[in-house]
């Protein structure tokens, strides 16, 4: 069990492989990367069960997760590697051709560790909802994980899998919502508001946890809250606030850095903000 | 010209129902999900008999797909069932990126594809599935051509590892394959052999097909008639075995005729044998409402379409020799 200090420091290794892999590829998505990167490195390396030695796409008897906001790769990359599912040395590789770590992830190129493409939005909590029925069939106990960008709330196939799965009970599903009111084209109050998050999904009959996405404390704290809740016969969704580009002084407060990469005065600047803990690739 | 007597006719969309009861049978990981027409598409049986296998998505073909997808994961095998529309259009990004893309062993079963959905009009009738499904990387396309040859596909494809899109139709045709037929994806059917004209027929225009090339046979002209069941991947041998006998070709389909067998059999030949060819298929418009035999015959997809096509096809063959 890894102490709240020891998954910060990851965190921050994951961070800084987040920055030098789209700056290395001059392209992808460093704010919605940096950041999930505390939730994302608290369920890898403190909540999910799984074997990334021997990786198999059933995962029978382990945890899944699926990220349906696909652009944040960098970050799921990082993740992946670090918890050993594949070379951290091939993280340098993103976006580069004959890559396995394409834009947005793929099955397609055979990636150890993730079981289907995403990137076009809306798609992941269906898939996962499958897979959590799957084990259900399977009498496998073990609890399916799903990540969306609160702008991705905007695609309608969302809802009809959210209305699914809190009317058909999947209570083995854990659906993470990122928070951060930023999108593309400005602020979701700018886009278009998606009103609060909270009484939409509790009157389709999920459990709603409200969790803050950038302290690793209540990161580890939120999840576990979450996974207290499955198996009472609601699906599960945590809110969870963060701040884009988080960890990342110049990129944090605006939606500018969704998609931009930094040059190399600026990737400069913000590894001087992250601690090298684990050893760049 | 070969004789097909026949003593019944049934709906392909029932051999469907009756295949997938027995691929439920014979494996426990078949799984079926249904978008609020379990009736329509016969899957009724199978939910009789596996009420936890079965998955009611209601009206969100979208969420199907993916739920779909996600229960390959673990080992699954989903057949989803809605109409041909819902299957393919409404849902194309789904079924590109989490099934296709995602190398996911999904059976994408669609009924009431094409103009003899009948009343319901144009927005129901689609008519370029076949073309949507075969522009997916890996897909499979089949179209059977009767109640016995659907269920003999939905067997095979429940014993395939990969994804398939199975369309098939809501009105009564003649039921003229055997009953205990071995269904094999990627093989054409020979129906009659002659050297004339190639005719390749898709769906139940295989059963026009054989009517025309009876009408044919009165006239001096011996029809080679191929069932192409599968349209991806092409018998790409059996196409070509065929044309160079016969040196011209038509195609039948209940498609638009962009996209479909009809392009499919043209891509193949103006790279390894080019001959003059005939489409029979919707003409680029848009269907409307009526009774299946009033569109048939509106829409120019009946025995006499292929008869006058075979007639043109042949005599552009004998303009070409001609010119040689």
């Amino acid at each position: 069990m890894k102490t709240i200090n020891e998954l910060e420091k990851i965190a921050s290794q994951v961070r800084s492989d987040i920055v030098r892999q789209v700056h290395l590829a001059n392209s992808g998505h460093p704010g919605g990367s940096l950041g999930c990167a505390d939730f994302l490195v608290a369920l890898y390396f403190h909540q999910m069960k799984y074997n990334s030695a021997s990786f198999s796409m059933d995962g029978k008897q382990e945890d899944l997760f699926f990220l349906s906001n696909g652009h944040i790769s960098p970050l799921f990359y990082s993740v992946l590697a670090r918890a050993g599912y594949f070379n951290v040395s091939e993280l340098s590789t993103f976006r580069k051709i004959d890559t396995r770590l394409q834009g947005h992830p793929t099955t397609h190129e055979g990636l150890p560790g993730i079981r289907v493409a995403s990137g076009s939005l809306g798609q992941g909590l269906s898939v996962a909802i499958g897979a959590a029925l799957a084990k259900k069939l399977d009498g496998d106990k073990q609890l399916v994980y799903c990540l969306c960008g609160d702008g991705e709330m905007e695609e309608g196939q969302v809802w009809e899998a959210i209305m699914y799965a809190g009317a058909k009970k999947v209570d083995n599903v854990i659906a993470t919502v990122d928070v951060n009111h930023q999108q593309i084209d400005g602020s979701i109050e700018h886009v278009l508001p998606y009103g609060d998050l909270r009484p939409k999904f509790e009157s389709f009959g999920w459990t709603v946890i409200n969790m803050n996405g950038n302290n690793m404390a209540e990161t580890v704290a939120g999840l576990e809250k979450a996974k207290a809740e499955t198996g009472k016969g609601k699906p599960v969704a945590i809110l969870m606030k963060t701040e884009m580009g988080q960890g990342v002084d110049f990129m944090m407060g605006s939606h500018k850095w969704h998609g931009v990469a930094p040059n190399a005065e600026q990737t400069q600047k913000a590894l001087a903000q992250l601690e090298e803990t684990l050893g760049d690739f | 010209m070969k004789k097909y007597p026949y003593t019944e006719k049934k709906d392909t969309r029932s051999g469907f129902g009756a295949g997938l009861l027995e691929a439920g049978k014979k494996n426990p990981e078949v799984v079926a999900l249904c978008a609020d027409l379990t009736g329509s598409l016969k899957m009724d049986a199978f939910e009789k008999e596996f009420p936890n296998r079965f998955f009611q998505i209601g009206i969100a073909e979208a969420n199907m797909m993916g739920i779909a997808a996600g229960l390959t994961i673990g080992g699954k095998i989903p057949f989803t069932g809605t109409f041909a529309n819902f299957s393919t259009g409404r849902v194309y990004d789904q079924i590109r990126q989490s099934i296709v893309y995602s190398g996911k062993n999904v059976k994408i079963c669609a009924s009431h594809a094409g103009i003899t959905l009948g009343e319901d009009g144009a927005t129901h009738q689609i008519l370029e599935d076949i073309g949507m499904m075969r522009m997916l990387p890996g897909m499979v396309v089949i179209n059977p051509a009767d109640y016995n040859q659907t269920k003999a596909a939905t067997l095979a494809i429940a014993e395939y590892d990969g994804p398939v899109y199975l369309r098939f139709g809501r009105p009564v045709v003649p039921v003229f394959t055997p009953a205990d037929q071995k269904f094999e994806i990627g093989k054409a059917i020979s129906f009659n052999d002659g050297a004339d004209v190639s005719i390749f027929a898709t769906g139940h225009l295989l059963w026009k097909a054989i009517e025309a090339g009876e009408i044919l046979a009165s006239k001096g002209i011996e029809a080679d008639i191929i069932n192409i069941h599968t349209i991806k991947p092409l018998d790409v041998e059996a196409v070509l075995k065929s044309v160079r006998k016969t040196q011209c070709v038509v195609t039948a389909e209940e498609h638009q005729i962009h996209g479909g067998l009809g392009d499919a059999i043209a891509h193949v030949l103006s790279q390894h044998y080019p001959a003059p060819q005939e489409f029979i298929g919707v003409k680029d418009v848009f269907g409307e409402s009526g009774t299946p035999e009033q569109l048939m015959k509106k829409y120019g997809l009946e025995a006499e379409n292929i008869v006058a096509a075979v007639e043109k096809v042949m005599s552009r063959k004998k303009q070409e020799l001609s010119h040689s």
